[in-house]
């Protein structure tokens, strides 16, 4: 074989036209030459980042740490902190996307600035980004932190598990990434439907980025829904029965079982767009026989699931954090936990409303949308629960409750505009408008992305032990809500005007002013991610002041709070036995907090593994190699994953003893801090003198 | 209100039964659904203030359950869906777009093909065709029969009402009608690349005898051949069509018809063959 033969080999469908400034080199227009700086822009600031990261690495010495203290830690808090890395990451570039879609439909009166194939891009990325890579990353990390927290464990059931989980999870997330530099993505959209993404229609690499990059995450979290649903049902504190499991932990559970049972039709229908992609089937093409109404059923039988998925995580926070700044029981637990189980069950039962008018019968589009109804009296039962929980409360209004505050004004209009599309009817004349768009984007941000930022507000201490700045908090929270009805609300309006989504570009003079004041709106969700940005460095930078080492800064009422900030590896010095809900609250008020048991035991932690990140490179190297058809690296990706899990099995050595000395000795220089640390009343939470001890709400006396 | 005063087209400011039905439904589903939406958005700013820290208002820690108000929870948002579901059946069933709208006149039987990025619209008893310009009669209902000789695509009108999935392959039917004559918006509204956001049409409502005229004048024009076929199977919108058929763009008629040509377009669509498939070529 010639040089060149090797080569072309080697570089499968890899050439110099993949790079994002080549078009506008080799065919200068003003059109390419601006999309072209704008993709070269956004492709020079990831290999940029990636850059200073690894020279930031170097210069600190850190390689080390990083390796051993994270990337192979099986440690269930450590995996929870870096998918909620992952999260942000991936959410920066996907609301920098947003606003440059944001700035086009401004200017898209009978053009703007944006290519159509750039502005398809951008939807396509900025949603698979934001479902896949940014929203199920947070939630799940934020799971994977806490829910073994409250349930009392040492960790998930399987932590080894949980590193590939997150490894692939990354692995996508990488995918995505990449295919800044080596162009195009897919402009399918985030659900891919064909036959637009079939070969005949769409040749390039772009569909294949999208199906490896959504196929390599629902496989991480299928693993991690498996993981944390065996870790609820097995791993519990004695006593922690389940209707003693704070409302998070129930969230979690239902959002696990959605997982395990609503990833595989997706990872079935991208595997299946793959094979007719790949090897010529004809599953899903309009010709020899394939039926793309098929791929439409498949794929909403993951994706609407998935809608619950994504909010359910952050109603179990809202319950949380409601309860907690209140200082008062949460009200309606039963009713709660009943409620998310029906929510879960009935999830599986409305696909079809994503469907409406593909032309099945009346009865059944009724039956979908009475079914899609349904879920609306469970998801009106936690609001009014929610609200009554504040009822005869103290609420404290900081930042986790500003989120919830806004959350349950806005998310009932979104509920309310929910259930006009459940109406067949109705979505005859609204499906595939902005009013779509404005509707999911309502459930999502103030349902989704408003309960992560809660929970990352209000668990951040009990990670780092240390709180978060108040002032940059309130400022993103005010602005993140401010921002979000900027943005979105002038969005309804455009879709009752008939303006369908994904459009690059307008004739309609009325539609202006909806975009100019939905582009503020954008400027100021931009800015209110500036605010988490010095909000975090400034907290850093100031950590010293914010320390609560005594682990309790607002007065929580679950297992979480009762142990040291931040968290030590093994969580629990000795496992807690359970007699209550809001177990800790009890133990204060009754004085039985921060008491010395009365022995220590050895305890065995996971020893770290590096499967975690070989699996992941692997996997990347394998989907990368499709998309590109580099079947070496394809193949050597494929085997390299595969052995390395065939070794694992091989590993005896995988778990290590933490002597009873060591733990007794942490435990009780820790208790005997707490004992001389001062107890503080709530309306001193966000002072320096919060070390994290609390005198309970219903004992503080208030004139 | 908000929209209809802006001249702009949307259900909201119905041309045509279809909408009209659709704008008391939407308004009717608001309606009920403010009784579950207002209590929230007035009673959480009060909660908040008056049960805030150090507020002194009653505090009773430990209460987290209420017979009362357990009913009240799930009875009420449970009768609100109940009334909901009533509405929902009943419009559904009404408003199916498959069925006939109920009507006197005769109606006319259109065909509707989705290309990339125009729509082809073929009046088969008439033995006419027109590009992006759907004219009928107002006041006569309208049973629109759709396919697609390309990729997904949806057949929306705002100011008429529902919209329609034509696909591949297969065809799906629309019905509708206009109250009055007028030129209405149309559009695709499921994204299929490039063109996606010129792919606009005119429905144009015309009073019966105007009608008359519009298609014995289309009669007129030169018939829909093979060529002007393949022109249309060409990416690209209406104005690259008329370039290549050499035509004005803002009309583009065709006298004839082949016998059965949407019959043929579904055929050929199910069985064209995909795109050559060679792994290792290029892109």
């Amino acid at each position: 074989m010639t040089l060149a033969g090797l080569l072309d080999a080697a570089l499968g469908r890899l050439d110099w036209n993949a790079l994002p400034f080549w078009e506008m080199v080799t065919h200068p227009s003003a059109s390419s030459i601006i999309n072209g700086l704008i993709a070269s822009g956004a492709a020079g600031i990831m290999v940029l980042g990636t850059l200073v990261t690894i020279w930031a690495l170097t210069r600190h010495r850190l390689w080390g740490t990083l390796w051993r203290d994270w990337l192979t830690s099986l440690d269930h808090k450590k995996i929870g902190i870096m998918y909620v890395v992952l999260a942000f990451v991936m959410l920066a570039r996907a609301l920098a996307e947003a606003s440059v879609m944001r700035m086009q439909q401004a200017a898209g009166l009978g053009g703007g600035f944006l290519s159509p194939e750039h502005f398809g891009q951008l939807f396509s990325t900025h949603g698979t980004i934001m479902i896949f890579l940014m929203a199920m990353p947070f939630l799940t990390g934020v799971i994977n932190f806490v829910m073994p927290l409250q349930i009392g464990a040492r960790d998930v059931a399987f932590p080894l598990l949980n590193s590939v989980s997150l490894a692939l999870t990354a692995a996508g997330a990488a995918l995505v990434m990449a295919s800044l530099l080596f162009t195009p993505f897919s402009i399918g959209g985030w659900s891919g439907y064909p036959p637009f993404t079939e070969t005949g229609f769409s040749p390039d690499v772009g569909p294949d980025y999208w199906i490896w990059a959504v196929t390599l995450s629902s496989l991480g979290t299928t693993l991690a829904g498996m993981n944390f649903a065996v870790t609820i049902y097995k791993k519990r504190a004695p006593g922690m029965t389940m209707f003693r499991m704070p409302l998070f932990c129930w969230t979690a559970l239902c959002v696990s079982i959605l997982m395990i049972f609503a990833m595989p039709p997706l990872t079935l229908a991208t595997s299946m767009l793959a094979l007719d992609r790949y090897l010529g089937f004809h599953f899903f093409t309009n010709t020899g026989g394939g039926d793309p109404m098929l791929y439409a059923n498949m794929f909403w039988l993951f994706g609407h699931p998935e809608v619950y998925i994504l909010i359910l995580p952050a109603f179990g926070v809202y319950s949380e954090v409601i309860s907690t700044l209140s200082g008062k029981k949460l009200y309606g637990y039963t009713s709660l936990a009943l409620a998310t189980i029906c929510i879960a069950v009935l999830s599986f039962t409305v696909w079809v409303h994503h469907f409406f008018t593909m032309g099945q019968s009346a009865s059944l589009n009724a039956v979908f949308g009475i079914a899609t109804m349904l879920i609306g009296i469970p998801t009106g039962v936690k609001v009014y629960d929610w609200m009554l929980t504040l009822y005869r409360g103290r609420v404290r209004l900081g930042v986790p409750m500003i989120y919830a505050a806004g959350f349950l004004m806005l998310f009932v209009i979104g509920g309310a505009t929910g259930i006009v599309l459940a109406n067949p009817s109705l979505d005859y004349v609204t499906h595939n408008t902005l009013f779509l768009v404005a509707h999911f984007h309502n459930m999502l941000i103030p349902g989704l992305l408003f309960g992560m930022l809660a929970a990352y507000a209000f668990w951040f201490p009990k990670a780092f032990g240390f709180r978060l700045e108040e002032k940059w908090g309130r400022r993103a929270a005010v602005s993140w809500i401010g921002g979000f009805i900027l943005a979105f609300f002038p969005l309804y309006g455009l879709g009752l005007l008939g303006m369908p989504r994904r459009t690059v570009a307008f004739f309609e003079p009325a539609y202006l002013p909806f975009t100019l004041i939905a582009l503020v709106g954008a400027g100021l969700v931009l800015f209110a991610f500036g605010c988490l940005v010095a909000q975090l460095v400034v907290s850093i930078r100031e950590r010293d002041d914010r320390r609560v080492p005594v682990g309790d800064p607002w007065d929580g009422r679950s297992l979480e709070w009762s142990i040291p900030a931040p968290a030590p590896e093994w969580n629990f010095a000795v496992l807690p036995q359970v007699e209550t809900r809001d177990p800790f609250t009890e133990a204060k008020e009754q004085g039985r907090a921060y008491r010395s048991p009365e022995d220590y035991e050895d305890i065995e932690m996971p020893r770290n593994s590096a499967i975690g990140p070989i699996v992941g490179i692997a996997g990347l190297a394998c989907a990368f190699g499709l998309v590109w058809y580099m079947w070496w690296l394809a193949i050597s990706g494929a085997l390299l994953s595969l052995g390395a899990m065939l070794a694992r099995g091989f590993a005896r050595d995988t778990v290590r003893i933490i002597p009873a000395a060591e733990v007794r000795e942490a435990h009780e220089s820790w208790l005997a801090m707490v004992r001389a640390t001062p107890r503080i009343p709530r309306h001193e939470e966000n002072t320096p003198a919060n070390l994290g001890h609390a005198i309970p709400a219903s004992q503080e006396e208030q004139s | 209100m908000l929209v209809s005063g802006c001249g702009v087209e949307t259900f909201l400011d119905p041309q045509g039964p279809v909408a009209a039905q659709q704008r008391t439904h939407f308004w009717q589903v608001t309606a009920l659904m403010a009784l579950v939406v207002l209590p929230v958005l007035t009673l959480t700013p009060w909660l908040l203030w008056r049960y805030r820290d150090r507020g002194g208002a009653d505090y009773e820690p430990r209460w987290g359950f209420s017979r009362g108000w357990e009913i009240a929870l799930w009875g009420g948002p449970a009768l609100v869906v109940a009334a909901l579901a009533v509405l929902l059946w009943v419009n559904t069933t009404r408003l199916d777009p498959y069925a006939p709208l109920a009507s006197d006149a005769n109606s006319l039987r259109v065909q509707a093909v989705g290309y990339d990025w125009k729509w082809l619209f073929l009046y088969p008893d008439l033995g006419i065709a027109s590009v992006d310009l759907l004219a009928f009669p107002a006041g006569r209902p309208l049973e629109i029969e759709l396919t697609s000789a390309t990729v997904m695509q949806s057949f929306f009108v705002p100011a008429l009402g529902s919209q329609v999935y034509a696909m591949g392959g297969m065809s799906t039917w629309l019905h509708l009608g206009a109250d009055a004559p007028g030129r209405f918006r149309g559009e695709n509204s499921q994204y299929n690349g490039e063109g996606f956001h010129m792919q606009k049409f005119e429905a144009v409502a015309m009073d019966e005898a105007a009608f008359e005229g519009w298609a014995r004048n289309a009669a007129t024009a030169s018939a829909l051949d093979t060529a002007a076929l393949d022109a249309l199977e060409q990416k690209g919108v209406a104005s690259d069509l008329a370039h290549a058929l050499d035509r004005p763009s803002d009309e583009i008629l065709f006298g004839g018809l082949p016998d059965d040509l949407f019959a043929q377009v579904m055929a050929e669509t199910a069985k064209a063959p995909m795109a050559p498939h060679d792994m290792a070529a290029g892109r």
